[in-house]
């Protein structure tokens, strides 16, 4: 059975939910001389380049909801007013991060007080200013923030993720 | 930029892999965990069949999925020779902790040694000799050879006393009960070995010896029981950091009220309500902050003490509850000593005839006497507020019911001022109110690392113990064993003991290169020529270099939890068996089988001297698999244990059973839920005793003197991210990017004051020694008082700890005075970390 991994998708649940385990090792046997027919993957997920906002909609301070790769994984943009790391945008104030908390995923709150994002499920804390650096919590990671790119009429978009996206074994579904 | 992992994908745990139970090896509450392991060559699919978790992973899963790891969560490692993928996650089904990890048992699966993913390469993986000038790898024959003589030849000379011994006396990994088992039959059953001392203090003694005395053992209720109190008092603990899923998991839902229904099921026709909380501690630290907002201000009350005082608030207390008659009569009269028969105190077990503390209610009251006022201009807290605490503690219920209360005390009072009569205090109070042995109730230490103690007797040692550090200071003992203990970043004096422990061992060292490494004859003589110079031969057992192997002769790679089945129990006295699900790094083993092969070595040389009397003490270890060590000890030794095996253990899973084991009925052990249900305790006729623990001040040598000559509080103790003294975590990126130096959270205007800006190097300082911490701007910090973490490699805090301790020898770490000055202005490591607060507010 071990062996018939490499089957493309459908044959091998085809497969494994046929009549028994037992004859695999066989099975695999007689399929060893054709052709491996998985086809070439690439080695990283292929990120959209997503349209988020326009740079004209952004106010300092204000975060704006967004979600990034796909509609269920929720994110913020803000503009923060400094140069920070992995801000874009002529004063490079501008981040993006999910705002799932990598620890057991309860959504991110924003205060615009200290520009940090809170979780009111384990009381997790990340820094917008410094990369989503957790800075106290649960989560072994940082908090997962945005590439960012800014076209000539001021679309956002963004077009990468740096962390493992809570809930999900692959960042793009 | 701060650390990102960049991984945008993560191979999926197969449906066929091997499932093995796991309980994290790091902190006291021992969370229940899954390794999964599958070949290498293969992966799951995102198909709900093709997956262990039986669900459609081409969606996005809830918040609290079961279906999810994180990249620290994954790793290759080897598995009887083979390279396999392991997964470790938090077991939803365990009770302990429902499914949470974490931010350092969620990396056990990065912190195993990977070679094909380059993680935690610093493990030992061969015998390690002091040969040619530094340290080089050779087999274990030689090492263990040269071990042998070198220990037989200086007790040959010296006795055992000069065979020194700094040993582990926990669970979980650097510990458990095999572990404990092998270490102790070695030192306290072959040998009689008084010079020794445990990881984090520098005697062998308990951490605990008031509550013990008095008979009411430290780990004496349930997790449960932080579910159903009335009011649960933290002393000296920062639980959502030190014992977090424990705190996240069975406290919160109390505060939040979240656990009534089960009160209300529990207690029926009892007034029930959300759980209040009072916490005594000088420093405001996250766990107030989440209680805040959790409960709300008006059920969590903060007693911000001045440091080292709790004792005297506790005597008010039981004065206040006593006069108002809140104390539970019934109990003290069923349960403790009867009044009048003690009509002198008696001396405590070991004690001498002028200390005499133990005695009954009355005379303990009167002893203790503290007036409200009086309390309250020591400890600098306001008198209402102490009162308010009493109320919440002792004041009856609707119907006059007895209002139940859950003490849970730890290093603030264990490393704190005056550690027996403040550990005493505290136990009075739970005994008075009627609060050990029932739901909701319990005195209880809260842990740091899990326990599993199972040693013979270890009653040669004495009371008070051998102050250990003070000997070696001294010049004292020949050779010294070591396992698993790093003394360098965590004992007390460590500025000098350090320069001392160096200078010792340099000269073994430096006789050690003058002969051939072949001539084993010439080299034993060449060391004890040295160690009759005030030299001292050091043999370090561990699972990475560490700080004082640095000055060691030999190091013994050992094997981790995971590495090896290993068994322990966490703080509601929970034993799981953590099963064996990869290989040890190269020739690694488990501790209770490297202290087998040095006792069949010992047992050898030994023969070969011609002492076969001696010689025979060493017999009995035999075993060839950590399961025989355990049979030997904990199934032999242990109260219960014969009920206990690896095999019912594998049955019993990830909740396992509460120690003591009382049986074994329909295949499953029989645990017990709670210590001293039935009101006896552990004394001779059951009854429990009182403590006469009058106040007296600073009580460990220099510390008066200490808080009066310098400026600040140097407060000290852990902080979430690291796990102990970041032995693993030194190699861990995503820690060491967090946290490059150790942390001292000060008063921003005192920062101010000190021309210091956040992430700048300070250097604290005073008679005892110095040391380096990065500054912390801390709001929520008193003028002069400062919080620094412990046991950090870059910067060791017990450098600036004086060699004081109290008459048991326990250290007193938390009372700590120095001064503080700018090194550095703040490099490239730390201006990239946040110096945010990390107090959470519900917004
Ligand atoms: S709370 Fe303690 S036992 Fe639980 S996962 Fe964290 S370190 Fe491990
Ligand atoms: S889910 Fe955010 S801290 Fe736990």
């Amino acid at each position: 059975m071990k062996r018939c991994e490499r089957m493309v998708d459908a044959g091998r649940r085809r497969f494994l939910s046929g009549a028994g385990v037992a004859a695999a090792g066989a099975a695999a046997a007689t399929m060893l001389p054709a052709k491996a027919d998985a086809a070439p993957t690439p080695a990283r997920v292929n990120y959209p380049s997503n349209r988020l906002a326009n740079v004209s909609q952004l106010k300092l301070n204000e975060p704006v909801d967004v979600a990034y790769p796909d509609k269920d994984a929720p994110g913020v943009l803000i503009k923060l007013g400094a140069r920070v790391p992995g801000g874009v945008g002529p004063n490079g104030d501008i981040v993006g991060f999910s705002t799932v908390c990598p620890h057991k995923g309860f959504p991110l709150s924003y205060s615009k007080e200290d520009k940090t994002l809170s979780c009111p499920g384990h009381y997790g804390r990340y820094d917008c200013e410094k990369g989503g650096q957790q800075i106290w919590g649960h989560a072994t990671q940082n908090l997962a923030q945005y590439a960012l790119r800014i076209d000539a009429k001021g679309d956002i978009y963004a077009e990468g993720v740096d962390e493992l996206l809570y809930g999900r074994l692959s960042n793009v579904l | 930029m701060t650390y990102k992992r960049q991984t945008d994908r993560l191979p999926i745990v197969p449906a066929d892999a091997k499932e093995h139970n796991v309980t994290c090896h790091y902190c006291i509450v021992g969370c229940g965990y899954k390794a999964y392991t599958w070949p290498i060559n293969k992966q799951g699919g995102y198909g709900a069949k093709s997956n262990k978790f039986g669900v459609d992973l081409s969606k996005q899963q809830e918040a609290e999925t079961a279906a999810w790891y994180a990249p620290s969560m994954y790793n290759i490692v080897k598995q009887n020779g083979q390279d396999v993928q392991l997964v470790i996650k938090p077991d939803v089904n365990c009770v302990v902790n429902s499914g949470l990890g974490s931010i350092r048992g969620a990396r056990m699966a990065e912190n195993h040694t990977s070679q094909q993913r380059n993680t935690q390469l610093q493990r030992l993986t061969d015998p390690m000799v002091w040969r040619y000038g530094s340290m080089q790898p050779t087999n274990w024959d030689d090492a263990l050879d040269l071990v042998a003589r070198v220990t037989t030849a200086v007790i040959n000379e010296q006795g055992e006393d000069g065979l020194f011994v700094s040993m582990f006396d926990h669970g979980g990994s650097a510990g458990g009960y095999e572990n404990t088992w092998g270490t102790g039959k070695l030192y306290f059953g072959a040998m009689k070995i008084k010079n020794v001392r445990i990881h984090n203090r520098p005697a062998y003694n308990s951490e605990v010896h008031a509550t013990r005395d008095m008979g009411v053992g430290e780990l004496n209720n349930c997790y449960e029981d932080a579910e159903l109190a009335d009011t649960i008092v933290a002393i000296g603990t920062n639980p959502l950091e030190t014992q977090t899923n424990y705190f996240l998991n069975h406290w919160i839902p109390n505060l939040r009220g979240t656990s009534l229904d089960k009160k209300k099921k529990e207690f029926p026709g009892e007034a029930v309500e959300p759980g209040r909380i009072v916490i005594i501690d000088p420093r405001r630290t996250v766990t107030i902050a989440a209680c805040e907002a959790e409960a709300g201000k008006d059920k969590v009350l903060h007693l911000a003490l001045e440091s080292g005082t709790d004792l005297v608030l506790f005597n008010a207390f039981l004065t206040y509850i006593a006069d108002k008659g809140w104390i539970d009569k019934a109990f003290i009269a069923a349960s403790t000593l009867p009044a009048g028969q003690a009509t002198a105190l008696l001396p405590r077990p070991g004690g001498t005839l002028a200390d005499q503390p133990l005695t009954d209610f009355a005379s303990a009251l009167a002893a203790n006497r503290t007036s409200i006022e009086h309390a309250a201009k020591i400890t600098g807290l306001k008198a209402e507020d102490i009162v308010k605490a009493a109320h919440w503690i002792a004041e009856p219920k609707a119907g006059g019911k007895r209002r139940r209360a859950m003490f849970g005390y730890e290093k603030g009072i264990i490393w704190g001022n005056d550690n027996y009569r403040t550990n005493g205090a505290i136990v009075n109070l739970a005994l008075a109110t009627g609060n050990v042995g029932r739901p909701g109730g319990g005195v209880v230490r809260l842990g740091g690392h899990q326990e599993g103690y199972s040693r013979p007797s270890d009653a040669h040692v004495g009371r008070p113990a051998a102050y250990v550090d003070k000997l070696l200071i001294e010049g004292r003992g020949g050779i010294h064993h070591i396992w698993a203990c790093d003394h360098y970043k965590t004992t007390l004096n460590a500025f000098k003991l350090k320069q001392i422990y160096k200078r010792r061992t340099d000269m073994v060292k430096d006789a050690m290169s003058t002969v051939p490494w072949g001539d084993r004859k010439a080299m034993v003589d060449a060391i004890m020529v040295a160690i009759r110079q005030g030299g001292l031969f050091s043999v370090d057992v561990d699972i990475v270099p560490s700080q004082i192997g640095q000055a060691s002769h030999v190091w013994l790679p050992a094997a981790i939890s995971g590495e090896m089945n290993l068994t322990s129990m966490n703080g509601e006295r929970r034993m799981r068996l953590t099963e064996r699900y990869m290989d040890p790094p190269g020739n690694a083993m488990p501790d209770c089988l490297i202290a087998a092969r040095l006792a069949n070595a010992v047992e050898r040389v030994l023969r070969e001297q011609g002492k076969s009397a001696y010689a025979d003490q060493f017999k009995g270890f035999d075993w060839k698999t950590e399961e025989d060590a355990f049979m030997d000890g904990y199934h032999k030794h242990e109260k219960g244990g014969t009920n206990v095996t690896y095999a019912r253990l594998k049955t019993m899973g990830n909740n396992g059973f509460q120690e003591p084991a009382t049986g074994f009925a329909n295949g499953r052990i029989v645990g017990t839920k709670r210590l001293y249900s039935d009101g006896k305790f552990s004394t001779k006729d059951g009854k429990a005793f009182f403590m006469a623990t009058p106040w007296r001040g600073l009580q460990a040598p220099g510390k008066a003197e200490q808080k009066a000559k310098y400026k600040f509080l140097v407060n000290n103790g852990r902080t979430n991210v690291i796990w102990q003294n970041a032995f693993m975590d030194q190699n861990n990126d995503f820690v060491m990017d967090r946290m490059p130096y150790p942390f001292i959270e000060m008063n921003p205007d005192d920062m101010k004051e000190l021309g210091l800006a956040a992430g700048d190097l300070v250097e604290v300082h005073n008679d005892a020694g110095s040391t380096q911490a990065m500054a912390q701007p801390a709001p929520s910090a008193k003028r002069n008082q400062t919080f620094m973490l412990f046991g950090f490699p870059t910067g060791v805090q017990g450098n600036v700890v004086n060699a004081g301790v109290n008459e048991l020898i326990i250290p007193n770490y938390k009372q700590t005075w120095a001064d503080i000055r700018k090194i550095a202005s703040a490099s490239e490591t730390t201006k990239r970390l946040s110096f945010k607060s990390a107090e959470y507010r519900a917004g």
